[in-house]
């Protein structure tokens, strides 16, 4: 593509097929938020510092403001909506909102995203593995301890919704080894 | 009255539907044709404003709007910041929508662009050309004050507000003292951070009212858009969004004034969402302060005399300034009894970013220096510092230097004992750094000045079934400011959370709250909630009592149901009361209305008497380890202890405290906003550094509750108070560690890295 032309692309959000035409530089968060209407998307800087736009794509959590959307043509992508289907999401919003671990709430989907990533990889985290499981994403409101604290209830177990689905069957590979050694914020675009 | 509701952690309102992902952020609003606003910006800190041609990009197909300085119906406006009595200049300044004739700060608006995408906006931008014939910049506060330094702004010369306290005779006061201890302080620029960058959405009824969906603190601002555009007031209307942080950052007009232009001239949608580096750039900080301080104390160990000298960057425009100088003012001595005091303040002028309400508004500022201070002072005097500030912290009944006699609760000796042994015993440190503790104490007030006459207004409805309605206009920012309301009226009427619908932040349809500043919701639109609530409760009371043939103070309300006290199964339900209620005409619903402590306006520039509704205070005690070699440091512990008067909700509460206190963290440690000749050369999060999660370990918080409070039953504000006094405990026990005290904020690995070189060269 050169930069000025636009080219169609179809993405899968959250299962659902959105096309729509994009130019070369759109990121992933614009196609959400604006194509997609995926507003749970957040945009805190747009380029990789905060990890509000953090999103399920092609089997990772990346922050989506970091990847183009086209890249992400034909591929699937999943926002914390998509996922609410899932028993481990829906434990982990239910957990964050009886911890008290959502305050302005503008961080929270991308949060939800990191702790889903950490607890996908690593079932049993330590709260300082959990503190490294969400360092690449800021909150401003609440200084991280009830969120940390609401990964752990949902890490031991002490929150669970009674009526929970079963696991979704995500696209996603499992882990690899290297994956689960290192235990932290994979993958978000670097960031 | 049992606390089924009250003191319980239950989950906030507005919690579930952020979860989810459901709830609407201001940017996530959108409407059909809707144009994109954007603002065109000086890049030059200091010039004379010749000339704007802004032809090639009105020309440019898609741009419907681009607007000047002409444009603007009134576009200097005398900013009152949100008074309803009229308290003198000195507390007043110039607010100017588009720069004209001159340009005051790198980042001030020129004009303002409305287009058909983001991209052509900025194209648009692009197109607008300036003619400046650059000035010489005044940056330095201090300079700035001088008579001969050029003139930033509208005042007669750079000092934009001014305050003092005089107590005793301090000459008297230092000759008395046994030890004196000197510093002079220096405290940076913070900017809020909040996730949410500003945004809104304006657009115009077919009557010609503005409606703006924004994100802010402070929906009363509808008036000043309303003079902006000479319309009748009546002819703006903010429909707040719930806020993506706060922090007072969006205390100011942030983007209505502009969409709210774009909208009336265009009479389509206009949208305007600052990027991170607009926000980062050219929103209000907090004021950078230099506070040279003279503290003396006798042998004993009590405070004789306090001299002080605070002077605070107030950018170039004045804004909050006045308010937050008179706040640091105020707290200069801090909780502290001290006979002789001088302090003198001075907000100046200078061509830099617009400073402004930041949590905290001035009070972090002065506690660093007088805990400084303190710190200093013992061990001159070889005493515990635990002990020292103990013989001198402040007694229910003595006055501030103020004059203002405190009567409530002073509970610090506790606070101070509870964190500093919530440290536990003393470890050792790892890998060859050095360990160290501090603590520091201090106040923080909540309710807006008292000589402001603050009152706030809320609307309580009961519904046939027995559910209830609350509408009140409270800006939420994700303290839990609304949805405490709804925990005072499910305590109040017996009914459970879930069918109670909340309605804030509409500056029509909603009763006016006042603003989400200054930690006052709770106590200011928590109070009237209450007010409303217990009308209506008495109407439910004298019914049932009819009823059930009952006197009425034998009865309580509990789930749902009216009760009498000694008999629980003998009741009746809430919907048989509400129902007779209804058909025999009597009214469901109350509007209340609460004032806060009146005072009167100060006469002059020496504030005497009460100031403030009250004070919350507390202590924070901390361990570091620090590594001699690269001047890192890790935070091991941090224990924080607050008298809260009493904790509505736990979660809530504790929610505050632990967030205010990495804010502080950040303050203290890691948020260094680089700034140049004016110009801010941190333009993103990967330059501007806030804390994240591995940076801060785990916070123990102790609540104490003296139920001393002004709010509703008993409880204090929290939201400000625990940003104030974590800076100096840090420093504190940084000290301890490795025997180097710094002065300036903030303490980077850097500066003790080089402060602890500087201290070996010494001992060579």
């Amino acid at each position: 593509m050169d930069p000025i032309s636009k080219s169609m692309i179809t993405i899968f959000v959250n299962d659902q097929p959105v096309q729509a035409s994009v130019g070369a530089s759109e990121s992933l968060l614009d196609f959400l938020r604006q194509k997609a209407l995926a507003t749970e998307v957040k945009c805190g800087c747009g380029r990789g510092d905060c990890g509000t736009c953090a999103v399920l794509f092609d089997g990772r959590v990346v922050k989506s403001c970091l990847v183009l959307a086209a890249q992400a043509n034909g591929k699937r992508v999943y926002t914390i909506r998509g996922l609410a289907g899932d028993s481990l999401m829906a434990n982990l919003q239910d957990s964050f909102v009886q911890q008290g671990a959502i305050q302005c709430g503008f961080c929270t989907p991308g949060m939800l995203m990191a702790a889903y990533n950490l607890l996908r990889i690593k079932p049993t985290p330590t709260r300082s593995e959990i503190r490294q499981g969400i360092s690449g994403n800021l909150c401003r409101c609440t200084g991280y301890q009830k969120i940390v604290d609401a990964i752990e209830a949902v890490a031991k177990k002490i929150v669970l919704v009674p009526d929970a689905p079963d696991s979704m069957d995500l696209p996603i590979p499992a882990p690899t080894d290297q994956e689960k050694a290192k235990a932290g914020y994979l993958l978000l675009g670097g960031g | 009255m049992s606390d089924h509701v009250i003191g319980q952690r239950v989950p906030k309102y507005d919690a579930g539907p952020k979860a989810s992902g459901l709830l609407q952020y201001a940017d996530d609003f959108t409407l059909p044709g809707m144009l994109y606003g954007k603002v065109f910006r000086a890049k030059v800190p200091a010039a004379m404003l010749l000339d704007v041609r802004t032809e090639r990009a009105k020309q440019l197909p898609g741009v419907h709007a681009v607007l000047t300085a002409k444009d603007v119906p009134n576009n200097n406006l005398r900013a009152r910041f949100g008074q309803s009595t009229d308290v003198g200049s000195q507390f007043e300044g110039l607010y100017r929508v588009l720069a004209e004739k001159e340009v005051r700060y790198h980042g001030e608006p020129i004009a303002l662009v409305a287009a058909e995408s983001p991209e052509l906006a900025e194209q648009a931008c692009q197109l607008i050309e300036v003619d400046l014939q650059p000035l010489p910049g005044v940056f330095d506060p201090a300079q700035a004050m001088e008579p001969d330094s050029r003139q930033v702004g509208e005042k007669p010369n750079n000092i934009a507000s001014h305050f003092k306290i005089r107590q005793g005779d301090v000459d008297h006061g230092f000759a008395q003292a046994d030890v004196i201890v000197e510093g002079t302080y220096r405290v940076p620029y913070q900017d809020h951070a909040y996730l949410e960058p500003e945004s809104g959405l304006a657009w115009c009824d077919d009557d010609g009212t503005i409606n703006i969906r924004v994100s802010s603190q402070v929906i009363e601002h509808f008036r000043e858009v309303a003079e902006i555009l000479k319309l009748p007031h009546s002819k703006v209307r903010y429909l707040g969004t719930w806020i993506g942080g706060g922090f007072g950052g969006k205390e100011d007009i942030t983007v209505e004034s502009y969409l709210a232009l774009l909208a009336w001239k265009t009479r389509k949608p206009v949208k305007l969402t600052y990027t991170r580096a607009e926000s980062l750039l050219y929103h209000s900080k907090r004021h950078p302060f230099l506070m040279e301080y003279k503290t003396g104390a006798t042998k004993d160990g009590k405070l004789v005399a306090l001299q002080a000298r605070l002077i605070s960057d107030c950018g170039a425009y004045s804004a909050l300034s006045p308010w937050v100088l008179l706040y640091a003012t105020v707290n200069a001595c801090g909780p502290y009894q001290i006979p002789n005091v001088k302090v003198d303040s001075y907000a100046v002028m200078t061509n830099t970013a617009i400073t402004s309400a930041f949590r905290g508004f001035g009070a972090p500022q002065a506690n660093f220096a007088y805990e400084s201070q303190m710190q200093k002072l013992a061990q001159a005097l070889g005493l515990d510092p635990l002990e020292f500030r103990q013989r001198n912290y402040l007694q229910t009944g003595e006055a501030f230097a103020t004059g203002w006699i405190y009567p409530r609760a002073i509970p610090l000796t506790e606070l101070a004992q509870k964190a500093w042994s919530g440290l536990g015993s003393r470890g050792l440190a790892e890998g060859g750094r050095k360990l160290g503790r501090g603590l520091a104490v201090g106040m923080g007030s909540y309710g807006r000045l008292t000589f402001l006459h603050d009152t706030s207004r809320s609307y309580v409805k009961l519904e046939l079934d027995g559910s209830a309605i609350i509408r009140c206009g409270v800006p939420d920012v994700g303290g839990g400011q609304g949805h405490i309301l709804c925990q005072i009226v499910a305590q109040e009427l017996g009914i459970s959370l879930d069918r109670i619908k909340l309605h804030i932040t509409d500056s029509q349809l909603t009763p006016l709250a006042g603003t989400t500043t200054a930690t006052r919701q709770l106590m200011m639109s928590g109070n009237a909630t209450l007010k409303a609530a217990n009308e209506l409760k008495k109407r439910l009371l004298i019914k049932a009592g009819q009823l059930l043939n009952v006197p009425m103070e034998n009865l309580i309300i509990s789930e749902n149901r009216v009760e009498v006290g000694s008999e629980p199964k003998e009741g009746v339900s809430l919907v048989e009361v509400i129902n007779r209620l209804s058909a025999e005409g009597e009214e469901l619903f109350v509007e209340a209305q609460f004032n806060a402590p009146f005072t009167d306006i100060p006469a002059s520039e020496v504030l005497r008497g009460q100031t403030h509704p009250d004070f919350t205070f507390g202590a924070y005690a901390v361990e570091v380890e620090v590594d001699e070699q690269t001047g890192q440091v890790q935070i091991n512990k941090i224990i924080a202890a607050f008298d809260v008067g009493k904790a509505l909700n736990p979660a809530i509460v504790e929610g505050q405290i632990e967030g205010g206190c990495v804010q502080g963290v950040g303050y203290a440690l890691f948020e260094d906003m680089a700034i140049d000749h004016g110009v801010i050369q941190t333009p993103s999060f990967a330059e501007y550094l806030l804390p994240t999660a591995v940076d801060v370990p785990d916070i123990t918080v102790i609540l104490v509750e003296s139920g001393s409070g002004v709010g509703p039953y008993g409880a204090k504000g929290i939201g400000e108070p625990p940003m104030v006094m974590i800076a100096p405990a840090l420093m504190n026990a940084i000290e301890d560690a490795v025997g180097v005290r710094i002065a300036d904020l903030p303490v980077t690995a850097e500066k003790i890295r080089m402060a602890l070189a500087r201290k070996r060269e010494g001992e060579r």
